[in-house]
């Protein structure tokens, strides 16, 4: 009773964050159990093969992983450098200008947003496929049908698609923040257009392009629904994974190949968090 | 309100995007109801390949509604205390809550291939737990917890949570009366975006549960998949069909949840 009486009569002595940390606890233990220590496991288990820890040089040494991962990274660059021009045209536009429909523009460029991965490879059957878009025009056109989604080519619209609506919501966002009087003062001291633009308005954007084409890379490099809807035998690094881990059975190589796509992936997005704030990729 | 020419060359480029995200949608909600997608339109509308999705895959449908309400629950009673935890340890300036918030990033910054891989490693052994759909729930959580525990921070960093803490113990509030009493009220919207967000995600994740599943735990993605491999193209159409049924009243609450919490946030 006497207890009680000190207590609220002197309620500052027992700090609001004291044991604070106790509503951790269930969180950080169900990610210990089912993310760290199984990560560990695999870091273990991609070492255990026949030539132990120098499995995780494979992808470097050997020259079928090692042509994986360069295809991976190319192909990736090519999107994120592809994604950022047109984000960027478009979602400068769209920040700049009103006109009636807007908002229903900006809806539908965004629609796409929450696709999964393999919806995103249907996507691109749909356009160009062996019964899609593109084919059956080209088809009218000039007799033969273009036919391009079940190889990298295809993989590379899939990724514009998925890419695309993220990287139009980050330069709108950056965009909003740009200082319209920089601009104006440079056109009034007679600059061109152009000039404007790319001496005023790219480099003010630069860390959000940055940050969201890291981003954009990382979310490239580990795609793997898209792959999958396309073609098994389409030879990026997660399906390369995909394959030693299934067909071949050989969890060791499987093991040390995703940790290294794990690696890649999170030291881009490293890059994109220390240039801006945000760095939540995308899910495909 | 009269437009240059640079505005009407910039608009038909924006057009165009668009429509290359738009057409394939549309393509493919028309060939959902097509009878002969190869024909044309002309074949006439049907709803028979609806029906034939609804017979072979409905199971799939109420697994992957059951997994992201388990998910939800699971994200709100694990996510939300640990964003408090975030937010309030050491007065915000916690070391540990940094790290806390780097790793609980990982599962989305690391291929879901790696993930699911470790957890196969870890836990395949144990036959009962790989079968069930506890196993696909434990990936999910994973996933989608930092998107439940973001939003959450992100809120309670905002608002004055820490003055309002202080007001209600002075005032003889003990922990679980301030947490549920101020605390929670306060995260109100970002609990509400993070959930929306949450439920989103793990309808629509596959790569995870692709490596996760067994034919018995067969979820709405990996259902898809497995139509688009082998059904023709108009049962694949009409079960994405019912995927983006699905979807959008998401994606609207989405939208609405945003800006009335952007609204309040002006006032």
């Amino acid at each position: 009773m006497s207890v009680q009486l000190t207590r609220s009569s002197q309620p500052h002595r027992k700090r609001p964050a004291g044991k604070v940390w106790l509503f951790a606890v269930p969180g950080m233990t169900l990610f210990a159990a089912f993310w760290l220590l199984p990560m560990l496991r695999l870091v273990g288990v991609g070492a255990s093969g026949p030539t132990g820890a120098m499995a995780y040089l494979a992808v470097l040494t050997n020259r079928h992983y090692l042509w994986s991962l360069l295809s991976t990274l190319l192909l990736s660059g090519v999107v994120t450098v592809a994604t950022l021009a047109i984000s960027s045209l478009v979602g400068l536009f769209l920040q700049r200008n009103r006109f009636p429909g807007k908002s229903l523009l900006l809806a539908m460029l965004t629609f796409p947003l929450a696709f999964p991965g393999v919806v995103v490879g249907f996507m691109v059957i749909m356009l160009a496929g062996r019964q899609g878009l593109i084919g059956t025009l080209t088809d009218k056109l000039f007799g033969e049908s273009l036919v391009f989604a079940y190889s990298l080519a295809g993989l590379f619209v899939g990724y514009l698609y998925f890419s695309i609506p993220r990287v139009i919501l980050t330069v709108m966002a950056a965009a909003e923040k740009l200082d319209p009087a920089l601009e104006e003062a440079a056109r009034s001291l007679g600059a061109h257009p152009l000039r404007v633009f790319f001496d005023v308005v790219v480099p003010a954007l630069m860390p959000a392009l940055i940050s969201s084409g890291a981003i954009c890379f990382a979310t490239s490099v580990g795609a793997f629904g898209t792959a999958f809807t396309l073609a098994t035998n389409i030879d990026v690094l997660p399906m390369a994974i995909y394959n030693e881990f299934t067909s071949y059975a050989n969890f060791a190589m499987a093991a040390a190949l995703s940790i290294v796509l794990g690696l890649i992936t999170w030291i881009a997005l490293a890059l994109a968090r220390s240039l801006s704030g945000s760095s939540v990729p995308a899910t495909a | 309100m009269k437009h240059s020419l640079r505005f009407y060359l910039q608009l038909t480029f924006t057009l165009l995007v668009c429509a290359f995200l738009i057409v394939p949608v549309v393509l493919s909600v028309l060939a959902g109801v097509t009878e002969n997608f190869f024909v044309g339109l002309s074949s006439g509308f049907t709803l028979r390949w609806v029906a034939q999705v609804w017979d072979t895959y409905q199971m799939t449908i109420w697994r992957s509604i059951a997994i992201a309400l388990a998910c939800l629950v699971v994200t709100l009673l694990v996510g939300v205390p640990l964003a408090y935890m975030l937010a309030r340890h050491q007065g915000g300036n916690s070391r540990l809550a940094r790290v806390f918030e780097e790793l609980l990033m990982m599962p989305v910054a690391v291929p879901g291939l790696a993930t699911a891989l470790a957890l196969i490693m870890a836990y395949g052994q144990y036959r009962a737990f790989r079968g069930s759909l506890l196993f696909i729930l434990v990936g999910h959580v994973l996933f989608t917890l930092p998107f439940m525990v973001r939003p959450v921070l992100a809120v309670m960093q905002s608002s004055q949570l820490a003055v309002l803490e202080e007001a209600a113990a002075s005032l003889g509030a003990g922990a679980r009366q301030r947490f549920f009493g101020v605390v929670i009220p306060n995260a109100a919207s970002g609990i509400l975006a993070g959930a929306l967000m949450v439920v989103t995600l793990s309808i629509g994740e596959f790569n995870i549960t692709w490596m996760l599943h067994t034919p018995l735990t067969m979820t709405l993605p990996v259902g898809l998949a497995d139509a688009y491999a082998s059904m023709r193209l108009e049962v694949g159409s009409a079960y994405t069909l019912i995927f983006l049924l699905m979807i959008v009243p998401l994606l609207v609450a989405m939208q609405w949840a945003t800006q009335t919490s952007r609204t309040r946030v002006r006032l």
